[in-house]
């Protein structure tokens, strides 16, 4: 049970589409490697007997919100790894102010979201907080290695809280998602602006990359993709059948 | 260049003066500010819900109304960034950084003004016609240097006026969200928008000196005072009615963390009333 994936339906679909839009290769994470040469789609049926005892996000405004508690746990426990480094410790004055205000903002919001659900909903719904990560594909001690894995956990988070907003059944609710995924998109800018200006690419934090250029439009996706994209990062196991 | 020396010379009058008429001018957004009011609303609402979604019917004439106001404000972006591209202000930093900066917003902006167009027509609605700006604010500032504040000037202003502007569209599209629920794509669409602004207002800040989030009600060093409306209410830290600096201890939790990890909104009136400055 413990070292468990998570449920994926059709992950080499979307882990393709997902890496083709991050502009980042993932490697040695559980997952994503299992499929990382693999261009010939092989469908994987849906499990069709789920396991009972496997905790499922729920539905509705619950399951966006665990939804939501998931990625935010994701995030806080990779940059508190980040700031207990070596690459932080001896980082440049404002890569480190940087990087250490995105360790207060996610741990602020995991918190949130613990304290949302736990007001609102029974505790037996409410995703259990410490869920295990595996981080092994990133090296804390290289820079490169953190900024490119800050960006692609800060742009996951901005396609993710869009593509979960028509889900949200409250108003309330959907205010508070757009109160925490603009400070996403702007912690994505950020990271992206000091990539940029490494690669002399002065574009890069709305690179074309992440913002449709003809549309002008940034990242939205599903629940089930950015959880199946995620997947290799995330050790314990949960379930999302009630959400898109 | 100082920026914070050249910024703190702008008078105030001039746009203190102008806000109340183009208040006026633009009321008819005024009926937007009420879901936003929304946001106020505690923990506990999770026992009505279902109810926006049964909504559909009534919304219509706001969406229409939010989406109405979002064109208003990327008509007001992409006018000035395409002016600020035309003229040579953007040169001063020496780089050519800024002018990438502007020329990757630019075409962003433009873009939604396109999008929200073709929307409004595909409901059936009429775009509001593009009004005409100012952005001298009646002569407080000359971002574009045609009026021979020198070049140095203008670019702090060009500058201090984009971060008030993505700034500002954060907080304006965020404040209609609710006006949008039960319709998915075009709340979908407004979403996705809304995170583009605030990568833009991350890296305008940045290229100002500031970081890319509001710590406060600060409006970040050099900017006009005028501009302090965009920032009023960003000191809010209750979420959902929680005190989040309660939420745990230490550095995540401190009143400036927990001020900058949530952004807030504007009514649609407060949206009007600022971009209303640089309407004629």
């Amino acid at each position: 049970m413990k070292n468990k994936k998570i449920k994926v339906e059709a992950i080499n679909n979307n882990r393709r589409r997902f890496l083709k839009m991050s502009g980042i290769a993932l490697a040695g994470s559980g997952v994503l490697l299992a499929c990382s040469n693999d261009d010939d789609f092989t469908p994987v049926d849906p499990d069709p007997d789920p396991d009972p005892n496997t905790f499922d996000l729920g539905g509705g405004d619950l399951g966006v919100l665990n939804y939501a508690y998931a990625l935010e746990q994701l995030e806080a426990e990779f940059y508190t790894r980040v700031v207990n480094g070596s690459y932080w410790n001896g980082a440049a004055s404002e890569e480190k102010q940087i990087l250490q205000d995105l360790y207060n903002h996610e741990v602020n919001h995991r918190e949130f979201f613990k304290a949302a659900l736990n007001a609102n909903f029974d505790a037996d719904l409410v995703l259990p907080e410490s869920l295990e990560f595996n981080f092994e594909s990133v090296d804390f001690s290289n820079r490169n290695s953190v900024l490119e894995t800050a960006q692609l956990l800060e742009d996951t988070g901005v396609k993710a809280y869009n593509g979960a907003g028509k889900i949200i059944e409250t108003a309330a609710y959907l205010v508070i998602a757009g109160k925490i995924v603009s400070v996403e998109a702007r912690h994505a800018a950020a990271i992206r602006s000091i990539r940029g200006n490494d690669m002399g690419d002065f574009k890069l934090f709305a690179g074309d990359d992440a913002v449709d250029p003809n549309t002008g439009l940034d990242g939205a996706e599903d629940p089930s993709v950015i959880i199946n994209a995620a997947g290799g990062f995330i050790v314990t196991p949960f379930t999302a059948n009630q959400l898109p | 260049m100082n920026i914070i020396k050249f910024l703190d010379e702008f008078t105030s009058e001039n746009l203190s003066n102008k806000g109340s008429s183009r208040r006026d001018a633009l009321s008819t957004f005024s009926s937007l500010g009420k879901k936003a009011a929304l946001a106020a609303v505690p923990f506990g609402m999770a026992t009505v819900t279902n109810k926006a979604k049964a909504t559909t019917m009534f919304q219509s004439t706001e969406a229409v109304g939010a989406l109405q106001l979002a064109l208003t404000l990327e008509y007001l972006e992409a006018s000035f960034y395409l002016q600020a591209l035309n003229s040579n202000v953007l040169d001063e930093d020496g780089t050519g950084k800024a002018n990438a900066i502007y020329e990757q917003i630019s075409l962003h902006e433009s873009a939604h003004v396109t999008l929200l167009q073709d929307t409004l027509v595909s409901l059936g609605e009429t775009p509001v016609d593009e009004p005409t700006f100012d952005f001298t604010a009646g002569g407080s500032f000359d971002p574009f240097n045609e009026n021979g504040t020198g070049q140095a000037t203008a670019y702090a202003q060009l500058l201090a006026l984009a971060q008030a502007f993505e700034d500002t569209g954060v907080r304006a599209y965020k404040g209609q969200a609710g006006a949008l629920m039960g319709n998915d794509a075009l709340l979908t669409a407004a979403l996705q928008i809304h995170s583009v602004e605030a990568r833009h207002a991350s890296e305008i800040r940045r290229l100002r000196g500031l970081q890319g989030w509001i710590t406060g009600n600060e409006r970040g060093a050099g900017m006009p005072a005028d501009t302090q409306a965009v920032y009023n209410g960003e000191e809010n830290i209750i979420q959902g009615g929680v005190d989040v600096t309660t939420l745990g201890s230490g550095s995540p939790f401190t009143v400036d963390s927990s001020t900058e990890a949530y952004d807030e909104t504007l009514t649609g009136d407060e949206a009007s009333t600022i971009a209303g400055l640089f309407i004629v």
